[in-house]
């Protein structure tokens, strides 16, 4: 019980003096899941709702594995990419293994079918409140997929918010194509990981409660804003 | 006289011929035939179910006929750019009111320049102007449809639809939207407009299509329709009873 009360006492002091070591490891997290949401984001959101809208066969082949994807074991994940971009992979000759690109990747991955599946049923689902009034107005298949998207910004926040929750906790995937190397590539996941094993609980206690307050944090803000918004606009 | 006002390449009269719509095995529409000329404002009516929706639907090109042909002005290619309709339960992007204006018109392909003031202009009609910067779906139930109604307005239609407007306001809601439908038609749009509601019928119609289990059974003028009905159908429809 002491040891885990001193271990808490020190994760706080390493926090509150914002411990070089501690804040690199934060900092990097940060940057590689926030671009890997923002990649996800990108092919995810469209994707999603081209499926929602769209009416092409196998429409209910990619529904299901869009769903069934949003459970992607991270580490099988982390072990298709390094089979990709490892020297002997496909795209081996860039280079990428062991560096925060490969992680992105790895991450992008892992959450673009959930960002994916999420906007499909959202969007899904204004369509069909939409559908007779935007095609009397004479709407395009290509214009529909981005008007509807808009018009479900604030339902799909939640959905982008799922895929940087996931990002941010794996650590299988990152593990295996990052490595892991201090001060290179290694993220909160994987130094609580490391940490923990090695026996140096305040680092590891530290960086978990930074890890979870993040979450929270972003996850609050989110909801306090789509609140606003939605009591703002309808 | 009513011809004059055609141009040459005006998608009206449109002609409907043995109209058919099956959906899920049930004939909803059966084998309608009607002619629709520039000028009177027709009134589809008829009892819940009678297919008067889906009829306006299938002018409109929202649904595909099963059998039968809609010809438009001869054969006119994309009569449905020169139409507009207004549904019965107004569907508001989120975004403010004019902005749902300035939307249509860009799908109609109006320049940039000119979509602000027409929608503007739509708004002013429909007493909304002050409403313009309000978000649209937080505005009241007939503030909606007066919002709806400008923006099929603001795309200068020659054709408008309406399908039961009225069927969800209050008597308040819906003489402004009676009013508003009075000058739209008095522009030189034509008006064909579903309702169950024979007071409103009879305000509105210049000729009646009495509609009655996907079939129709009178197409009148209004005056004779609502006084010599031929029908026993159509006779008990405006006496109250209820038919189905």
């Amino acid at each position: 019980m002491s040891d885990i009360s001193a271990a808490f006492v020190t994760a706080l002091g390493l926090i509150a003096r914002l411990d070089v070591n501690l804040v690199e490891i934060v900092a990097l997290s940060l940057q590689v899941s926030l671009t890997a949401v923002a990649v996800a984001a990108c092919v995810g959101l469209p994707l999603g709702a081209a499926v929602a809208l769209g009416r092409f066969p196998g429409r209910r082949v990619l529904i299901v594995l869009l769903n069934g994807f949003m459970g992607l074991p991270p580490v099988v994940v982390g072990l298709f990419v390094y089979l990709l971009l490892s020297r002997a992979g496909p795209l081996g000759a860039l280079g990428l293994l062991f560096t925060p690109s490969a992680m992105v990747i790895a991450q992008a991955t892992l959450i673009t079918p959930i960002i994916a599946a999420l906007t499909r049923q959202v969007v899904e689902d204004a369509w069909r409140e939409y559908e007779e009034q935007l095609r009397s107005l004479g709407v395009t298949p290509r214009r529909a997929v981005f008007t509807l998207l808009w018009d479900t910004r604030f339902s799909l926040v939640t959905a982008v918010l799922a895929g940087f929750g996931r990002a941010s906790a794996e650590v299988g995937a990152v593990m295996i194509v990052g490595g892991n190397i201090d001060g290179v590539t290694r993220v909160m996941t994987t130094a609580i990981a490391l940490e923990t094993s090695k026996g140096d609980l305040p680092l590891a206690l530290g960086l978990g409660l930074i890890l979870i307050t993040l979450v929270l944090g972003v996850n609050a803000a989110a909801y306090v804003i789509k609140e606003a918004a939605q009591r703002k606009f309808g | 006289m009513i011809g004059a006002m055609h141009s040459p390449s005006s998608i009206l009269p449109l002609s409907v011929r043995d109209l058919t719509f099956v959906a899920g095995g049930k004939t909803i529409i059966d084998r309608i035939s009607f002619d629709l000329r520039h000028g009177q404002r027709t009134v589809i009516l008829g009892p819940n179910g009678a297919g008067k929706s889906v009829l306006l639907r299938l002018c409109h090109g929202l649904l595909v006929p099963s059998g039968g042909s809609i010809v438009w002005g001869g054969g006119q290619p994309h009569p449905e750019r020169r139409q507009a309709m207004v549904f019965q339960r107004p569907v508001m992007l989120r975004r403010s009111a004019l902005a749902n204006i300035t939307y249509a018109l860009k799908l109609a392909g109006v320049s940039r320049a000119e979509r602000g003031m027409r929608a503007h202009a739509a708004l002013a009609k429909v007493g909304l102007d002050r409403l313009a910067d309000s978000p649209a779906r937080v505005l009241s139930g007939g503030e909606q449809q007066r919002l709806a109604l400008a923006r099929a307005w603001a795309l200068a239609p020659e054709v408008l639809f309406l399908d039961e407007p009225t069927a969800n306001l209050d008597p308040g809601a819906t003489r402004m939207i009676e009013e508003a439908i009075a000058v739209i038609h008095a522009n030189g749009t034509k008006i064909v407009m579903t309702t169950h509601d024979l007071g409103q019928a009879r305000r509105i119609a210049d000729e009646v299509i009495f509609l009655h289990r996907g079939r129709v059974l009178e197409h009148s003028p209004a005056a004779r329709f609502f006084d010599q009905p031929a029908t026993p159908e159509a006779a008990a429809f405006i006496r109250g009873d209820l038919i189905w």
